[in-house]
């Protein structure tokens, strides 16, 4: 590969952006905070942070002209990665607010069950489904930072990377082709949490930067 | 398994550490970012920053203190103290916090709490709760008054009942903190705790008195809290965070270990 993996990152007004893109740059990809669809122009990768409702994640995006490119890229099969919200719009529905999502993997993001706690707060362990680039060099049953009350549910088993348990298991990481999703945040998991995203950028670079 | 965490706090006043007692007789102890890092890497499972700035002007220093120390120490990070409304929070989650802790702020204009819920979500809101133990009447059940203004204010809170009220209105999370206990190095008030944690959902963050780390063991163990936090036991080195993990998990409790956070 010639120079830098570039990874645009969605600002659709999720809160903290400076986390993700300095955890990214950390792993030695060029980072490019992107707020329109021009934006979007000559990156390799896409990373769709966030934290909050999916129902007003899905406006500002649409307020932005962000929906149809994001569609777009994903169908194409380009490198995608969701973190938490990021990743739960990835699916059809969500129950929360009862919002029609991104559609790019089947399923519904509903609410945890049986969650000792709401929301589920702190470091749990994710515990591999099948092996997954994505985890490589990562023991199974590594804590990571959680802060969420859904989980999607994929229709399609094979999309399951990895599971979590608080109160009932729940998918914590899917993939499917190069479109990933990650329930926790690796951008607030410390040295695991870059080596996912050192992975994710590994994958990136391998299929070729632009 | 969901962790419990060990949170180390640390005073923050016009951008700098700060170390004393009852805020007077301040000691610089070094750069807030720098510090967290640190923590980060010895396994901290989060860090919190309590702005004790008094003066209004100097918003802006903490700021720059959350965007350096989240483009460093990649763990959640709550600031507490001074956000007063909507837009304030904003400003803290954007330079890179987590999370924000509301306390004054939150007994008086209680509503705040559902505004930041609303914008940000739950998980963004802590309601930090300074209780005071009240004299016990004859077979009446102990209770607990909220004081504010770092204990130097009463009110007439029932601590048991506001923190019930803080979840209703959107707070995610609580930090306890018993001003009996607070720089006293007596262990944390964990009937306080127990109280409050058997009544909510939201995960309960305890506060006040750690000595050592089989303090932090009896905070989760008996005062059912998800997490501790603690200042001075940490930044005076009497105990690193390892130890205190290292006891937690010998009594059974599952923690995040050192060397899993260790690229």
């Amino acid at each position: 590969m010639s120079g830098a993996v570039k990874i645009a990152v969605v600002d659709y007004g999720a809160a903290n952006m400076v986390s993700i893109t300095k955890a990214l740059a950390a792993v030695g990809a060029e980072v490019v905070v992107a707020a329109e669809p021009a934006a979007l122009a000559g990156m390799d990768a896409i990373v769709v942070p966030g934290v909050g409702a999916a129902a007003s994640a899905m406006t500002h995006l649409r307020e932005r002209g962000l929906v149809e490119p994001l569609r777009d890229w994903a169908r194409a099969g380009r490198p995608i990665l969701g973190i938490c919200l990021g990743y739960q719009i990835f699916f059809d529905t969500s129950e929360e607010g009862d919002a029609e999502t991104l559609g790019l993997l089947p399923g519904r993001t509903v609410g945890l069950v049986d969650a000792p706690t709401l929301p589920h707060i702190g470091w749990n362990t994710v515990e591999a489904v099948r092996p997954h680039p994505l985890f490589e060099r990562i023991a199974d049953g590594t804590h990571f930072y959680f802060v969420h009350s859904f989980a999607p549910a994929p229709a399609d088993e094979s999309d399951i990377v990895a599971r979590t348990t608080h109160g009932r298991s729940f998918v914590s990481a899917a993939a499917k082709g190069s479109l990933y999703g990650l329930q926790f945040h690796p951008e607030k998991s410390s040295g695991a949490g870059l080596q996912v995203l050192a992975n994710f950028v590994g994958l990136v670079a391998a299929v070729g930067v632009a | 398994m969901l962790a419990r965490r060990v949170i180390p706090c640390l005073d923050v006043a016009n951008g700098r550490v700060v170390k004393g007692t009852k805020f007077l007789n301040l000691t610089d102890e070094g750069d807030p970012a720098e510090l967290a890092e640190r923590y980060a890497h010895e396994g901290a499972d989060e860090i919190v920053f309590l702005d004790i700035t008094a003066a209004h002007e100097h918003r802006g220093t903490m700021l720059e203190v959350v965007r350096r120390t989240a483009s460093r120490a990649f763990v959640p990070l709550t600031v507490g103290g001074g956000v007063r409304s909507v837009d304030e929070m904003r400003d803290v989650l954007r330079a890179g916090a987590d999370k924000v802790s509301f306390n004054t702020a939150a007994v008086a204009t209680p509503e705040l709490l559902t505004a930041c819920a609303e914008r940000f979500g739950s998980q963004a809101v802590v309601c930090a709760i300074d209780a005071r133990r009240l004299a016990r009447e004859d077979d009446a059940k102990q209770r607990w008054e909220v004081v504010t203004h770092g204990g130097r204010r009463t009110t007439d809170l029932d601590a048991i009942e506001w923190a019930i009220r803080a979840v209703e209105l959107g707070a995610g999370e609580l930090l306890v903190t018993s001003m009996d206990r607070d720089g006293t190095r007596s262990g944390f008030d964990t009937e306080l705790l127990s109280a409050i944690a058997t009544r909510v959902r939201v995960p309960v963050i305890a506060s006040g008195g750690a000595a050592g780390p089989d303090d932090f063991v009896t905070a989760v163990r008996d005062g059912k809290a998800d997490a501790v936090l603690a200042a001075s036991i940490f930044h005076r080195r009497m105990h690193s965070i390892a130890d205190v993990k290292a006891a937690m998990a010998a009594a059974g409790l599952p923690v995040r270990r050192i060397e899993e956070s260790v690229a």
